[in-house]
């Protein structure tokens, strides 16, 4: 794809990190943003539900008494649905465009992205539903509407719009329907966004609590400079003519009337088959190779079974007659050739003077080609300050960072760095310095790759960063494609620091710098 | 944090409500011009037969199945039903409705919405429901229309003494 779209967005997206930081920039939160909106309408539709009436007049009664009886609580508590419902078509269609812009939804993706599409349907029935049952003319609008665009469907042996052609058409069953549908679609939206989510190992469903927190405040606000209130009560006997329309719900209905119903089946259908399409439309030629499992060097830890983002591996009990009990199988149409698992292998041990194979393996990247890579590059390292730069395909392009006391390794994904390479460069003063870069922080191509990473070296996730590596000689840096500055800022920091330190026995220093811990 | 990242981020967040808050409800949408009315003709009728009913003959009743002696010969198929709605002299919608089904039996049905300016109109509609023939249902109604007012034309085959097209509005 055209990286033009890539960069504008990615700098869109920058712009944010200085206010926000990279960690809670809220465009790596989408999805998170769109549960957390999830459960702001869900819980101010439970306290709207307790006042809300199922009767013709008691409808649009009830929610006008919610309304200026209690605009404290009924009131806000209407506008935060109305406008935590609109913020989720706001953020479920960013979600979706940045996705697509970042080729997110071909391979092992597919799935999400197809269960995607579908809950931007169920998004909108729920939220056009939702205006119903208001009854109010934006409601017979609505109403009449939906069902004109429907009859164009020959499906109906008699046209829907006759519902609505007289006033003693609607009756309290009608609304008492239209309040069970309320109810039923977002259940049915809620075990769609948990389908959609499910295949996600650690999905991230909740966003980090400032950005909550913000993200009601700023709903509270609009609630109360703005609170969302009825047109005149519904009356089949009148058009409804100028319309307070919700565009973020309502926009294709103008359409109806202008074009033709037709024409809206043929734009909204045409778009929904070309999305559900884009996997296959848009697919790449070529496919990484997936993880291949040698049971050889494998004890069954299970370590690459929690750490895979995406779940393509499962335990299942072991068929080569050793000891151990399980053996992880991979599930080639969900793995991601991220490399991840060989990260979290505790095979993965470049200090190995046998033959160097991981219990996971990436077929076109072994580890003891990485050691080979690594060592040449090792070799190469003259002058003061050397460093290993360690580096992600997705990220920032490490290899502008070579020089003559720079070398460079980039993997498929910072996850897949095990934390043994770092000793391994390090011991024998072979570089006096490690810069490990990947992708922005939060915005991780492969989702969990920075995560393990910074927990691995933190020592809190196996497999760990051994107590022997000084961490003075370490440096992390969490960089876009585009953020070439932030890089070789980060390395020109490292490599200021590790020019003031001793060259040779870095043991001493690790042993001293855990004691000081 | 420094208090210019709190600005920066309350400044986004208050992008963020006044994008919301400004498109929930608005541009105005204008359902319908001022001074304009909706007739909305829609009717469902089942027209008559096609073909006359005829009495079947003993023999040919005998090579019937018992269950399925019936006297009466009637065939399936309906007529078209053909649909005219004139306002002040002039055709305003003409339409031929077949019927429906795989044995062309069903009720034929209509849902027209059709904007009219507001004011006091003649309509004259007309429905014709056999094959040969005039129309057999012409009504003639004179109807003051206010501006964003709907004139409801239906039409009853089964009402005991009006049968025919009925305004209402």
């Amino acid at each position: 794809m055209n990286n033009q779209p890539r960069n504008f967005w990615r700098r869109m997206e920058g712009l944010f990190d200085t206010p926000f930081g990279q960690a809670l920039n809220p465009w790596y939160h989408l999805g998170a943003i769109l549960y957390f909106l999830f459960w702001i309408v869900v819980v101010s539709g439970i306290y709207l539900y307790i006042f809300y009436r199922t009767g013709v007049n008691e409808a649009y009664q009830t929610v006008e008494s919610l309304t200026h009886d209690q605009p404290y609580a009924g009131g806000v508590m209407r506008s935060l649905h109305r406008y935590a419902s609109d913020g989720m078509v706001v953020a479920m269609l960013l979600h979706l465009l940045r996705n697509f812009i970042f080729g997110r939804y071909s391979g092992f993706r597919w799935f999400s992205w197809v269960t995607g599409v579908l809950l931007v349907w169920l998004v909108y029935i729920c939220g056009i539903n939702g205006y119903w049952m208001v009854w109010d003319r934006l409601a017979q609008f609505v109403a009449v509407a939906t069902t004109e665009w429907f009859d164009w469907l020959p499906l109906f042996s008699q046209p829907l719009a006759r519902n609505f052609l007289f006033q003693s058409n609607v009756s309290d069953r009608f609304i008492n329907m239209l309040s069970f549908t309320h109810i039923f679609i977002p259940l049915l939206l809620f075990l769609f966004m948990w389908v959609h989510t499910k295949r996600m190992n650690h999905a991230e469903t909740n966003p980090p609590r400032s950005l909550a927190i913000g993200t009601l405040l700023a709903l509270l606000a609009l609630s109360l400079i703005k609170p969302a209130l009825s047109h005149a009560q519904a009356d089949l006997s009148l058009v409804p003519a100028a319309l307070q329309l919700d565009w973020f719900y309502l926009a294709p209905y103008p359409l109806i009337y202008s074009w033709s119903p037709g024409a809206v089946w043929a734009l909204v259908g045409g778009a929904t088959l070309l999305l559900l399409a884009v996997p296959w439309l848009l697919k790449p030629r070529a496919r990484a190779p997936v993880a291949e499992v040698h049971l050889d060097n494998c004890n069954g830890c299970e370590r690459c079974f929690n750490d895979c983002p995406y779940s393509a591996i499962m335990m299942q009990p072991r068929n080569d007659g050793r000891q151990h009990a399980l053996q992880p199988v991979v599930d080639p149409k969900l793995c991601a050739s991220c490399g991840i698992c060989v990260g979290a292998c505790p095979s993965s041990m470049p200090f190995r003077s046998s033959e160097l194979v991981s219990g996971i393996e990436l077929p076109d990247k072994l580890l003891a080609a990485l050691r080979t890579e690594a060592d040449r590059a090792l070799d190469e390292l003259q002058g003061e300050a050397r460093v290993m730069v360690f580096g992600c395909d997705c990220a920032f392009d490490v290899r502008g960072l070579r020089s003559e006391g720079v070398a460079v390794l980039s993997l498929p994904c910072i996850g897949m760095l095990p934390p043994a390479f770092i000793d391994y460069v390090l011991r024998d003063a072979r570089a006096d310095g490690v810069l490990i870069a990947g992708c922005r922080e939060c915005d991780c191509q492969y989702r969990l790759g920075i995560h393990w990473t910074e927990q691995r070296l933190a020592r809190g996730r196996e497999p760990k960063l051994r107590q022997r590596v000084p961490l003075q000689r370490i440096e992390t840096c969490w960089a876009g494609p585009q953020d070439e500055r932030q890089a070789r800022a980060a390395l020109s920091l490292l490599r200021e620091r590790i020019a003031h330190l001793p060259r040779a026995s870095f043991a001493d220093e690790g042993e001293q710098e855990h004691e000081n811990h | 944090m420094k208090p210019l990242n709190y600005l920066g981020q309350g400044l986004a967040y208050t992008l963020f409500a006044v994008v919301l808050g400004y498109f929930s409800t608005s541009p105005e949408y204008l359902h319908i011009s001022p001074g304009q009315a909706l007739v909305k003709l829609s009717f469902t009728h089942a027209a008559q037969r096609k073909g006359a009913c005829r009495e079947r003959t003993g023999e040919e009743l005998a090579k019937l199945k018992p269950n399925m002696r019936v006297q009466k010969d009637c065939p399936r198929e309906r007529a078209d039903v053909v649909v005219e709605l004139e306002m002040d002299g002039k055709q305003l919608y003409h339409v031929v409705l077949p019927p429906p089904g795989l044995a062309h039996d069903g009720a034929a049905s209509i849902y027209r919405r059709l904007q009219v300016p507001a004011g006091t109109h003649r309509f004259v509609a007309r429905l014709k429901d056999k094959v040969e023939g005039d129309f057999d249902f012409v009504r003639n109604e004179t109807v003051t229309l206010a501006a964003g007012h709907v004139l409801v034309i239906d039409f009853k085959a089964d009402v005991p003494g009006a049968p025919g097209f009925m305004f209402k509005n």
